[in-house]
């Protein structure tokens, strides 16, 4: 407390939402990710008026803030890597209000993903992006990290949902970006550069969001495959049939054997990949349109196909891919969840590769995910209490950035960058293009106050480090 | 510091990966609004601590606020076991924090004493009576004596229900044969609390049984089942009062095959189903927890199992159910409360919403911590309120006393009532079908 910001601070807020105790400090000093580090305050900011005197006192005595949602993040995004003061977003849900003839919804930074979504249902709408999270997870957070999910398929992502945003930049004046438009093409696009920007260039303080007509009914299938190449030559042939699922799933052989040993729920161990497929639509074509795949699919080779007849039997179909995650921290219990991306095309090749490094570096590897978008999830089974073991984790996890950049892919399809990934950045943009974003963030943060420490490499930053301390 | 390690399941906080989806289902974090009183940040302490990062005062406030509902280990994606993280840190508090001398004596008095203790609580049931009979109620509720006692306990007294006569109390029966064909025989837990407070629901527990066709043997001997040391971290005392518990079961069915144990409190039943996991230093004593612990069930799955009564007088009224959280969370026994309730004729049921998140009463967290308690109270009572139930049913006598309490705090005892699912049921006139009847 002796210095003096913290005591400008203190005068700002309520002494509730101004947390300076060890215990509190402990609290927000982590992340979903790896590692700790403490923050000296943490404020829980409710309105616009007071992110702006944080930053502007912030600024001034170059004091680093980190925005924080409710800390899901899988790369880092709220962590407090330079100590200074964790920005609590998480409190702020007042305004959640849905414009039905627009086709909008206007919200807080704090407000849960999933709210909105049970909102606009209420008028029968939808807001589509649905990280698995975004029953904990605040929008403010999705925004910051550009979010996806299993219906990123069909649907797109955080940033092709969002009109408009209000945003107080790092020196603490109040913007407005785009509208509530679905078309604007007035000037540059700073409602895309601030959605995916981590926190680094703005704390986004209320967001207009893009709605659409809620589908009215969903039918899911299983497919089994003898063998993972045939599985992505379904997701192919399905895609170029004139038939856009909402979701496709995979579940390669070792997470199927992990769900088996948990909860044996019968499914079949020696096949090498299950599919799970969800379509979307009116009852009448969805019927026309699951037969179309079935047949499809079956044509291409799979050994097995289950339509769901009913929700419960739809909801068995995807409680196999639900059970993944408990099943395989059975082993052993850290989880590095990765999520390099690459081009449709390449999924079996990148499946291949998995396995070669998996071989090569001897750890427990599962890969599961959003294949239908080239978003595999490969998950590393580890324990980070043995230091050996870390850094062969550490060395498969390079491996895996650099062939899915090799692959035309990139680094991260739905986590972000943050701290994790930051040294692989060139490797994928180039001197030029990293040059060119940290420009960007020169002219938004000339301080460099806000978010320090994400997605560009710090000086002599060049492998992933998972240890702690 | 391996010891601390030890007995703090520090091994155990490695299951949790902060993924944080336990952050919407934990009443104190939505009530006290910040990450430090939630699951995953109190692991996360615990850690710290574990790992000589933190010292033990960085644990004492959010252990101690945490109500120990166990609703975060339902929906942790990776079965982290919270209910034991959250007893290891209670343990090292407990021995390791400096207490007042006045503080040492009252909880060994209450802890050694008072509920391990049959006579001790017959003696709180019948002074409680006497207090109640005897007009004293009145008077010190009018001359406002009651408030002066320190924990609020007046606002608690105020609630209790009209307890039986001591000579009621000694004459209930070791031994009640069902009066129609005998399907199975069960022994009864008492419970400290249920026996002392709410010695009628137990009477009717035992009624019941015997109408659904059991022969109720309630065991001489048995004593507190323990959760309430337990959470206050006095492992050990909990563990010589399961060890009298299994004895007492043992003796009174001595060489004769018992179908069920039965219990009417969530609570006790969620630490009597948790028995075979204290002795794994005691082979012995873990055989005979296990065996005790397979045969113990909460009186709705008793009477879903057995399936032989059938209710002849129609309730009339909205009920709404609250569930009990160790019963959910940590018993899993989700369905059978609620199908023998929708079995009573007449009764409206409506699903109250959040009707799985804890009450706030959580074991003596409402006498400890009666601030943040009234305040997931009052949020609960919001939502008792929008079902529109003139009936409001809990499984657990802490549950029903809080609920009790909520009523009251929002005055609304003239048109709403709690009751314990087994007064519920006593009221609809249960008879036993007839054997032919049950096969047909």
């Amino acid at each position: 407390m002796d210095e003096v910001w913290m005591k400008e601070l203190k005068q700002i807020f309520h002494p509730g939402r101004f947390l300076t105790d060890l215990p509190d400090l402990h609290s927000f000093s982590y992340d979903a990710s790896f590692g700790n580090h403490l923050p000296q305050a943490v404020v829980q900011v409710k309105d616009v008026s007071e992110v702006i005197a944080v930053l502007k006192l912030a600024n001034e005595y170059r004091v680093p803030v980190y925005p924080r949602g409710q800390g899901t993040s899988l790369s880092g995004g709220p962590l407090p890597v330079k100590g200074g003061i964790v920005m609590d977003l998480s409190r702020w849900r007042e305004i959640l209000e849905i414009d039905p003839d627009d086709l909008v919804a206007i919200v807080s930074p704090g407000v849960l993903t999933s709210d909105i979504n049970k909102a606009a249902e209420k008028y029968g709408l939808m807001y589509p992006p649905d990280p698995s999270s975004s029953h904990v997870s605040t929008i403010g957070g999705n925004l910051a990290e550009n979010s996806g999910g299993p219906r990123g398929l069909k649907y797109g992502v955080t940033k092709d949902y969002v009109l408009g945003l209000e945003v107080v930049t790092p020196e603490g004046d109040l913007i407005r970006t785009g509208g509530r438009t679905m078309k604007n093409v007035t000037g540059y696009d700073l409602t895309k550069l601030i959605v995916g920007s981590e926190g680094t260039l703005g704390v986004i303080t209320e967001a207009i969001l893009k709605l659409i007509p809620k589908p009215p009914a969903t039918r899911t299938m299983m497919a089994v495959f003898d063998d993972l190449v045939t599985s992505g030559k379904a997701i192919s042939k399905v895609l170029t049939s004139g038939i856009l699922p909402a979701k496709i799933e995979l579940m390669d052989q070792a997470s199927i054997v992990a769900v088996e040993l948990y909860r044996p729920i019968g499914l079949p161990v020696d096949a090498e990949a299950i599919l799970l497929i969800e379509l979307d639509g009116h009852e009448e074509t969805l019927k026309k349109e699951m037969g179309e795949t079935e047949r499809i699919i079956r044509e291409v080779g799979a050994r097995e196909t289950v339509v769901a007849q009913t929700r419960e039997e739809a909801d068995q179909l995807w409680l196999a891919r639900k059970l993944v995650s408990p099943a395989i921290v059975k082993v052993k219990p850290t989880k590095v969840s990765e999520d390099a991306t690459v081009p449709r095309s390449k999924i079996p090749e990148m499946i291949d590769r998995l396995k070669q490094i998996k071989e090569k570096y001897d750890i427990h590897l599962v890969v599961f995910g959003h294949a239908g978008d080239g978003n595999l999830h490969p998950n590393i089974i580890c324990d980070q209490r043995d230091t050996e073991e870390m850094i062969r984790v550490e060395q498969a996890v390079g491996e895996i950035f650099t062939t899915a950049i090799d692959l035309g892919g990139t680094l991260s399809g739905e986590h972000g960058i943050g701290t994790m990934k930051a040294p692989f950045m060139e490797k994928e943009l180039g001197p030029l293009g990293l040059e060119m974003m940290n420009r960007i963030k020169g002219a938004w943060d000339p301080n460099n106050i806000l978010n320090p420490g994400k997605i560009f490499p710090e000086p002599g930053q060049d492998s992933l480090v998972l240890r702690n301390g | 510091m391996k010891d601390r390690q030890k007995k703090i399941h520090y091994e155990k906080t490695f299951d949790c990966v902060q993924c944080g989806y336990c952050l919407p289902a934990c009443p104190t974090y939505e009530s006290m609004k910040k990450e430090t009183h939630s699951p995953r940040g109190r692991i996360h302490l615990i850690k710290q601590f574990a790992e000589g990062k933190v010292d033990i005062e960085a644990l004492q406030e959010p252990i101690d606020k945490c109500l120990g509902c166990n609703a975060c280990s339902t929906v942790c994606p990776t079965n982290v076991q919270y209910g034991k993280i959250l007893e290891g840190a209670k343990q090292v508090l407990d021995e390791q924090k400096p207490k007042t001398k006045i503080q040492k004596v009252v909880e060994k008095l209450i802890f050694e004493q008072v509920f391990p203790s049959k006579a001790w609580m017959n003696t709180i049931g019948h002074a409680s009576w006497f207090y109640q009979k005897s007009g004293l109620q009145t008077l010190g509720r009018m001359t406002g004596l009651t408030k002066a006692a320190p924990l609020h306990l007046e606002q608690f007294e105020q609630i209790l229900p009209d307890l039986p006569s001591p000579v009621e109390r000694m004459h209930r029966p070791k031994v009640v044969k069902t009066a129609g064909q005998r399907r199975a025989k069960v022994g009864f837990f008492t419970g400290c609390i249920m026996d002392s407070l709410f010695f009628g629901i137990n009477a009717k527990t035992i009624d019941l049984l015997a109408r659904a066709g059991a022969d109720v043997v309630i065991p001489d001997g048995q004593t507190c089942c323990g959760a309430l040391h337990a959470h206050s971290g006095k492992q050990g005392i909990s563990k010589e009062l399961a060890k009298k518990n299994i004895k007492a079961f043992e003796k009174a069915f001595e060489g004769e095959d018992v179908d069920y144990i039965v219990i009417n409190a969530g609570g006790c039943g969620a630490r009597l189903i948790e028995y075979g996991e204290l002795f794994e230093d005691e082979p012995d004593w873990q055989e005979r927890a296990e065996g005790f612990v397979a045969r113990t069930k909460d009186i709705s799955e008793v009477l879903v199992e057995l399936d032989t009564l059938t209710f002849t007088k129609p309730v009339k009224e909205v009920v709404t159910y609250q569930s009990s959280c160790h019963m959910l969370n940590v018993q899993h026994v989700v369905e059978p409360p609620l199908r023998v309730l929708k079995s009573i004729p007449g009764i409206v049921y409506r699903e109250m919403e959040g009707s799985e998140r804890c009450c706030g009463s959580a074991g003596i967290y409402n006498i400890l911590q009666f601030d943040e308690s009234m305040k997931i109270l009052d949020h609960k009572m919001d939502k008792v309120k929008m079902t529109g139930a003139h009936t409001l049913v809990t499984t657990n006598p802490g549950c029903l006393l809080q609920m009790k309490l909520g009523i009251k705090r929002e005055c609304l005892e003239e048109r709403m009532r709690a009751v314990h699912l087994v007064e519920l049921l006593s009221e609809a006139r249960p008879l036993g079908r007839p054997e032919s009847e049950k096969d047909r």
